[in-house]
């Protein structure tokens, strides 16, 4: 017992993340977080896409259970447990259940890389942005398995469309990708690095979020990676394969109740992991806005205190919708909910002001706030963009994003040896 | 206080190893044997799986991340993507036949000859132990092995591997150009 709680005291203080430190404990342990906050995350994504998509549509949207609809998400998990599990009559049946674990696995287990923070991180892996790239794309041997195994037309199309997307647009993904890697290896041994925690390092030795590199280069990278990682999720204006117009819903309109719940789940928790993976290799990661250029003491105290007033100003938003709830008597429970609601968020907000919790939270809550904006612009993307016909996807991918990438690839690298590239061109011409 | 707690425990126990191996070959061994032809390519896919554990167990992440990119996300979607198209409900129904078991049962002895010549020269040479790895192999730096390929690959003091890598991709390229020749009488 005593080495067991010096086993687990043993990682406080360290300066590595649990995997790499090796200890059991505190891996689980994150591990169990993780998986909570994503889940979190994915009910409130719920809830928000909802909401936002409504306003956009000058519409009130789920107004009903709970007060602004906060329960909603809480009802349809509800109601998609207790529903009928149907499996069609001609399926493959093994397949068919196994499809939807196949598309689970593959979007949470990339979880384990995701670098909150230099130590909040379940793992940091040599290989870490291949391990996310590579389990991420996992995720469509289960779109096409369940396509397939479903034994009708629409799941097919869909399934058909959603793999030739996908692979196209990998491409584009990974050329993106390896030109922010390019930009990791200027540093003084020129050695670069996959991993994730290494990138936001390199980052921060070179000063600048690498969306800022070689202006525009960065920002053309980001772009590509921006629009291809909307593609790889299958979201609007890429949503192809579940257009609701042509193919009911695509690859998954044969499941129901639970098994489609996955798949949601699935498709919510890859869309946070691409954002991640964008905002740890273009955005800074966990760095804070300007860790180099406003330094200091008063510095850290005022962006230490930005995660405490928002969650009080997410409190206070929510008194101010208290006061103006109707004042029936039917409208009371609701008033109430409400109230209490905007309570746990300021407490929320109060803790993160305690010194100790600050320092702890600060680096989660700038990455969670960076991969929120993403969160954001999927929605407003899905609010905004028609989708696309499949030969403009095609001609896309390929004629646009791949040509540029391939570009941008080889100007990143010119770029960054530029010294060595005008010394040997000095050389060639004996001057 | 108990050190084996606080030491990092080694990967590459022979028990995961069995484990992994186990999964290989009943994978394999599903390939061959399913009628269905999309379950042959989902054994294959768990087959290729493992043996990017594999490569994870000899100190060699970088080769399996590529392993799972290339191969069980790439290749074999495409596998699938071809494979649905078919029907297979004529498939099914027909008996499977195979005219090359001979060839077939001489190539695996062979290949099972190597591998045991392989393993009990293994086991003679690292000092005694039974162990299917050399005592070596776990020295190398996990932490450094994407670098140390780039360096084998395209430093210019160690790069000596450039050159069989681009000749290698130039033969998958002819194989590329045989199946479209192949696959259209007129181009």
């Amino acid at each position: 017992m005593h080495d067991l709680i010096q086993y687990i005291q043993s990682y406080l203080g360290s300066d590595k993340t649990p995997g790499v430190a090796g200890n059991f404990f505190w891996a689980t342990v994150y591990v169990l977080l993780v998986f909570v906050g994503l889940s979190v995350a994915v009910i409130a994504m719920n809830w928000l896409e909802r909401k936002i998509l409504a306003h956009m549509q000058v519409r009130l949207g789920p107004m009903r259970v709970g007060p602004h609809g906060l329960l909603q998400p809480i009802a349809d998990a509800l109601k998609l447990l207790l529903k009928e599990d149907i499996i069609p009559d001609g399926a493959d049946k093994v397949v068919f259940w196994i499809a939807p674990f196949i598309v689970v696995l593959a979007a949470f287990t990339v979880f384990v890389v995701v670098p909150f923070g230099p130590t909040h991180a379940i793992t940091d892996m040599n290989i870490g942005i291949l391990f996310m790239l590579g389990v991420s794309s996992l995720s469509v041997l289960g779109i096409v398995t369940a396509g397939w195994a479903s034994n009708s037309h629409y799941p097919l199309i869909g399934a058909l469309r959603s793999s030739a997307q996908m692979v196209s647009y990998e491409v584009a993904m990974g050329l993106a990708v390896v030109s922010a890697i390019l930009m990791t290896s200027l540093n003084a041994t020129n050695t670069g690095t996959l991993s994730m925690i290494g990138i936001v390092e390199a980052q921060k030795d070179q000063q600048v979020w690498f969306l800022f590199k070689f202006f525009p280069l960065g920002i053309i990278a980001f772009v590509i990676f921006a629009i291809a990682m909307v593609a790889e999720t299958n979201r609007a204006p890429f949503d192809l394969p579940e257009a609701e117009s042509e193919l009911t819903a695509g690859f998954h309109t044969e499941y129901s109740g639970f098994r489609w719940s996955l798949f949601f789940l699935a498709e919510y928790s890859a869309m946070i992991a691409v954002s991640s993976i964008a905002v740890t290799l273009w955005l800074g990661g966990w760095l804070r806005p300007f860790p180099n250029l406003l330094q200091g003491a008063t510095a850290d105290l005022v962006f230490s205190l930005i995660p405490g007033v928002t969650f009080l100003f997410l409190g206070a938003i929510c008194f101010y919708n208290t006061a103006r709830m109707p004042k029936h008597p039917l409208f009371r429970i609701q008033t109430i909910g409400l109230a209490g609601f905007g309570a746990v968020l300021a407490l929320i907000g109060l803790v993160l002001f305690v010194p100790v919790v600050r320092l702890w939270v600060s680096d989660i809550f700038w990455f969670s706030a960076k991969v929120a904006v993403f969160m954001y612009l999927y929605i407003w993307y899905r609010g905004t963009f028609p989708r696309y016909r499949f030969d403009q996807l095609m001609k896309v991918g390929w004629k646009v994003l791949l040509p540029t990438g391939l570009a941008l690839l080889i100007l990143t690298a010119m770029v960054g040896m530029r010294a060595e590239l005008i010394a040997q061109v000095k050389e060639a011409l004996h001057l | 206080m108990n050190p084996s707690l606080t030491q990092n425990p080694p990967v590459a126990t022979s028990f995961f190893f069995y484990g992994i191996a186990a999964i290989m070959i009943i994978g394999g061994i599903l390939v061959i044997t399913r009628k269905n032809a999309v379950h042959s390519a989902l054994a294959l896919i768990t087959t290729l799986l493992a043996q990017a554990a594999l490569y994870l167990m000899l100190y060699a992440p970088f080769v399996a991340g590529v392993q799972i990119i290339l191969y069980a996300g790439g290749i074999m979607v495409l596998f699938l993507f071809v494979i649905m198209l078919i029907a297979i409900e004529r498939n099914m129904k027909e008996r499977q036949f195979n005219k090359q078991w001979l060839i077939g049962i001489v190539a695996a002895g062979a290949l099972g000859g190597l591998f045991i010549a392989v393993y009990t020269t293994v086991t003679r040479t690292a000092s005694g132990s039974k162990t299917i790895f050399p005592l070596g192999s776990s020295s190398y730096a996990e932490g450094q092995n994407t670098q140390g390929i780039a360096a084998l690959l395209f430093s210019q003091q160690a790069g000596t591997y450039m050159f069989a890598f681009e000749i290698a991709s130039l033969l998958l390229l002819v194989a590329i150009i045989g199946a479209v020749v192949m696959a259209k009488k007129r181009i």
